[in-house]
């Protein structure tokens, strides 16, 4: 695979300094007042949003292109079963495995 | 060597209680070294990451845009996008934390992950001034977990050389799906989910692989504020696994 083409350590750097403000600000300024209720809201969106905005395109657009032909879309098919397994087991490892098996599989069978 | 850290008993204790979690992150992390590897990031840069990020959710979509060579600013922007429910959980733990000097609160914050706030927000409940060597041993041992998968997943990874044929490029996608389900708490969030989805298909068309993910999150986001106030239904999402 390709490597990276922008500055990996710088992107290391920003990523951790960007992660620990958001972890350790209102910690240090224990602020005693809440965040409006809306915006409480918002901010409880956004992992939902974000984690579905990128499935989309993994799941439906292969290459680019939208098909759901099993040869050509191995990805829709497998995640079928990984969702089935996330909800019934609610268990990360098992749901990756899950996924990573029917992928192999169908790949295996449309060889 | 003498192993005098574990005749301490808040130390063992902290380091018990994490075991949970231990079991989650060492093979999620081998996953994260086996996509990072796959991504083309070196030993170095793979254990850092997991050292001073320490964010799965962040770290997965990050290996996952640098594969796709989005750029520096957008991987930023978006790791922050996902961070900022930090804010609410650090937010959420400060009145129980006031007994701890600055020096320990902002160690204590640099481990702060979901599974770790799910971890002390019930045993805070429990312990109103939790001993400071417990609740740091535990953070210690999870992160300790972390950057250990991760290390041993890139090594492991180097050794297989075809990816596509072991299903390992869905590992990714599997673990969104994952976080994804884990945080569908009520019907607004399935709809915030589908919105996204489609939208997301429209708008990498028109606005291209680098701003459709921001676009497309705060709208979605945005529209869930709409679905709050059309429906009566107010139960607090449940946004960590």
């Amino acid at each position: 695979m390709t490597p990276y083409s922008g500055n990996t350590i710088l992107l290391i750097l920003a990523m951790a300094l960007v992660t620990y403000l958001s972890r350790v600000v209102p910690l240090l300024l224990l602020s005693h007042r809440t965040l409006p209720h809306i915006m409480k809201r918002w901010l409880s969106y956004i992992p939902v949003a974000l984690l579905a905005t990128l499935l989309g395109p993994l799941l439906f657009l292969p290459h680019g292109k939208f098909t759901l032909n099993i040869s050509h879309n191995p990805h829709f098919w497998a995640a079928l079963p990984a969702l089935a397994a996330a909800i019934i087991t609610r268990n990360m490892f098992l749901t990756v495995l899950m996924g990573m098996a029917f992928t192999a599989l169908i790949r295996f069978l449309t060889a | 060597m003498h192993l005098s850290i574990f005749a301490n008993k808040e130390i063992c204790q902290g380091f018990y209680r994490s075991m949970p979690i231990c079991l989650g992150y060492f093979p999620v992390g081998l996953v994260f070294g086996v996509m990072a590897a796959g991504t083309g990031m070196n030993s170095l840069e793979t254990a850092l990451m997991s050292i001073l990020v320490y964010a799965g959710s962040a770290q997965f979509i990050t290996v996952g845009m640098m594969a796709e060579q989005i750029a520096v600013f957008t991987i930023i922007f978006t790791t922050g996008l996902i961070n900022m429910r930090h804010l609410l959980m650090s937010a959420a733990l400060a009145p129980y934390l006031s007994h701890l000097t600055k020096l320990q609160q902002a160690l204590f914050a640099y481990q702060l992950t979901d599974e770790t706030f799910a971890l002390h927000s019930l045993d805070f409940k429990i312990d109103k001034t939790p001993p400071v060597l417990r609740i740091l041993a535990t953070n210690m041992t999870a992160h300790f977990a972390w950057v250990a998968g991760s290390v041993a997943g890139f090594f492991t990874g180097s050794l297989i050389t075809d990816l596509e044929m072991l299903g390992l490029d869905f590992a990714l996608p599997a673990m969104f799906i994952f976080l994804l389900v884990i945080q569908l708490a009520s019907l607004k969030y399935i709809l915030v989910a589908l919105l996204a989805i489609t939208l997301s298909l429209f708008f990498i068309s028109y606005l291209g692989g680098h701003w459709y993910i921001i676009i497309t999150t705060l709208v979605a986001a945005t529209a869930g504020l709409f679905l709050d106030k059309t429906k009566s239904n107010t139960a607090e999402g449940g946004v960590r696994k």
